[in-house]
């Protein structure tokens, strides 16, 4: 195995406000510059953990973590942890495109403000080179300044994508990326998934099995709020050592 | 002997005539009202209406500038005490305070005092602004049409903001956005029309208003822009005109009728347009 751990999870619990136990000791390491899948039955926790990675939770007052998760030196949920600064660090593309209401342009220039960039020229490159990066400038290069919302739903998912990496951040949470989009933006964002682990550490949550096996090296298999199995997707995916995993797998259930 | 069929057609027949009949009862008043100010005041209208000062009545070619640079001006400084109180409160209701039992309680009362008599506003000001002062002021008439428009604002901001979805918000903060940023850049744009709509429907629910300014900032025969002194506004002197007994001050008081009407009818479409052709449908406001 990678021994470069990026981020390490021990013993974590996750309750909802209202005291609903969703997540249950969870402990396992994702690795720098690999794609992390996390796969399960629908209300498994997966979402949830994910979410815990950027502290999202904490926007919805009564929400409790419990446990560690090291992300380099940091422990990032400690209480005096900033969020600001860490979400700044860990990016987040949902499940439905969420483009803001204003232009393609301003849309990526919204986070490379927030990290206090003012320079025109240092903005505008860098608009350019995330939307290469997301595979959206051929496209959009004479657009700049359509409003968002035109895009197609691709697009806008892939500039969801270009507005996270601009800004750089270490770590990208996927969560279920592709689930409202057709089977070719589908394969334009795997490809792009694929290209960004050379500079990023990604997990990604999906429901879709070969989607996992087609992107990922290490694969986390969640059920009723517990990591069932984590193991290299290749491992999981031809001989898993739990017998639930391999039911999931083979399509017994879930 | 009908059939049960044919006793349905009829029953249905009857209530689609009572129905017909009250639609066509409202609309004949409406109509009428707006005809006849339309009549009456185009006959009113002519240039000087608007360039000179009121003279006194048997003498021609007085107008009545004084009333319409007074409206405008206490109307305008309403808006700005109005707006961004409303504007902010909505935005403490929707976003800081959100699911909270104080913003429920701000809600319900916004929307009685929505209903509150504004000649009940208009007497509460002049214990607090104009009798401890000692004489009428346009500032207080500029407060009084600013409290009438606040829960208006207010709720049409809060109202609008609970309708831009949580997922927005959401990939502004994992940006790593301050709440503050999240707000102004990303909602405030996402409700942007509605909130714009809902300001131009609280000018024109407060222009037309009479009573609160009849305590406040009364009346004034002469031009003044002084806000600490009585400013005249069209409402009131189209009350005094209408009811005094010169010939020439019903026609300006018609006159001054259609304009106000005239104003407030493009308010209310230009919001109405904005709120349609941002959200494509009709507006439930």
């Amino acid at each position: 195995m990678n021994d470069h751990i990026k981020i390490e999870v021990r013993r974590l619990n996750f309750y909802y406000s209202g005291a609903l136990h969703v997540l249950k000791d969870i402990s396992f390491s994702m690795y720098k510059n690999t794609v992390t899948a996390l796969i399960g039955p629908s209300g498994c926790g997966k979402t949830t953990f994910l979410r815990c990675l950027n502290r999202m939770h904490d926007l919805y007052p009564g929400n409790r973590y419990e446990g560690e998760i090291w992300m380099d030196d940091d422990n990032i949920l400690d209480k005096d942890i900033d969020h600001i600064g860490l979400r700044s660090k860990v990016g987040m593309v949902f499940q439905k495109p969420t483009p803001f209401p204003m232009s393609i342009f301003e849309n990526i220039a919204f986070g490379l403000k927030l990290m206090g960039i003012k320079k025109k020229t240092e903005i505008a490159e860098r608009v350019e080179r995330a939307l290469k990066d997301a595979a959206l400038w051929e496209e959009t290069a004479d657009i700049l300044n359509k409003f968002a919302l035109s895009l197609s739903g691709g697009q806008q998912q892939r500039l969801c994508i270009a507005r996270a990496i601009a800004v750089e951040p270490e770590v990208i949470l996927m969560d279920e990326p592709c689930s409202a989009l057709d089977p070719i933006a589908t394969a334009k964002i795997e490809e792009l998934i694929t290209e960004l682990t050379k500079r990023y550490t990604v997990i990604i949550v999906t429901h879709n099995m070969q989607q996992a096996a087609r992107v990922s090296e290490y694969t986390g298999f969640f059920m009723m709020g517990k990591l069932i199995e984590f193991d290299t997707t290749q491992k999981i995916f031809t001989a898993p050592s739990n017998k639930m995993t391999e039911d999931y797998i083979t399509g017994r259930f879930g | 002997m009908m059939t049960i069929e044919q006793v349905r057609k009829l029953k249905s027949l009857i209530a689609l005539a009572f129905c017909t009949l009250a639609a066509f009862f409202g609309l004949f008043w409406l109509i009428f009202i707006l005809g006849d100010v339309l009549i009456h005041g185009i006959g009113a209208l002519n240039p000087s209406l608007f360039t000179n000062d009121p003279v006194p009545p048997g003498i021609e070619g007085g107008g009545l500038r004084n009333a319409f640079v007074g409206h405008l001006i206490i109307t305008s400084f309403a808006t700005l005490i109005g707006v961004p109180v409303g504007v902010l409160g909505g935005t403490f209701l929707a976003e800081y305070a959100r699911g909270r039992k104080i913003a429920r309680v701000i809600s319900v009362l916004s929307d009685i005092m929505v209903s509150v008599p504004s000649i009940v506003i208009g007497t509460f000001i002049y214990a607090v602004l104009v009798k401890p002062v000692g004489h009428f002021s346009g500032w207080a008439g500029a407060v009084a049409l600013a409290i009438i428009m606040i829960p208006v604002v207010l709720r049409t901001t809060e109202d609008m903001l609970s309708l831009v979805p949580w997922t927005l918000r959401e990939a502004a903060f994992a940006l790593g956005a301050p709440y503050y940023k999240v707000i102004i850049h990303v909602v405030y744009r996402a409700a942007a029309a509605g909130i714009l709509t809902g300001i131009l429907l609280s000018i024109a629910r407060v222009v037309g208003e009479t009573a609160p300014l009849l305590f406040t900032s009364f009346n004034n025969s002469f031009f003044s822009a002084n806000m600490n002194g009585p400013v005249s506004s069209l409402t009131v002197t189209i009350f005094q005109y209408a009811m005094g007994p010169y010939g020439s001050w019903h026609s300006q008081a018609w006159a001054a009728s259609l304009m106000i009407t005239v104003f407030i009818l493009v308010l209310t479409v230009l919001g109405r347009f904005i709120l349609r052709w941002r959200y494509g449908k009709r507006p439930t406001i």
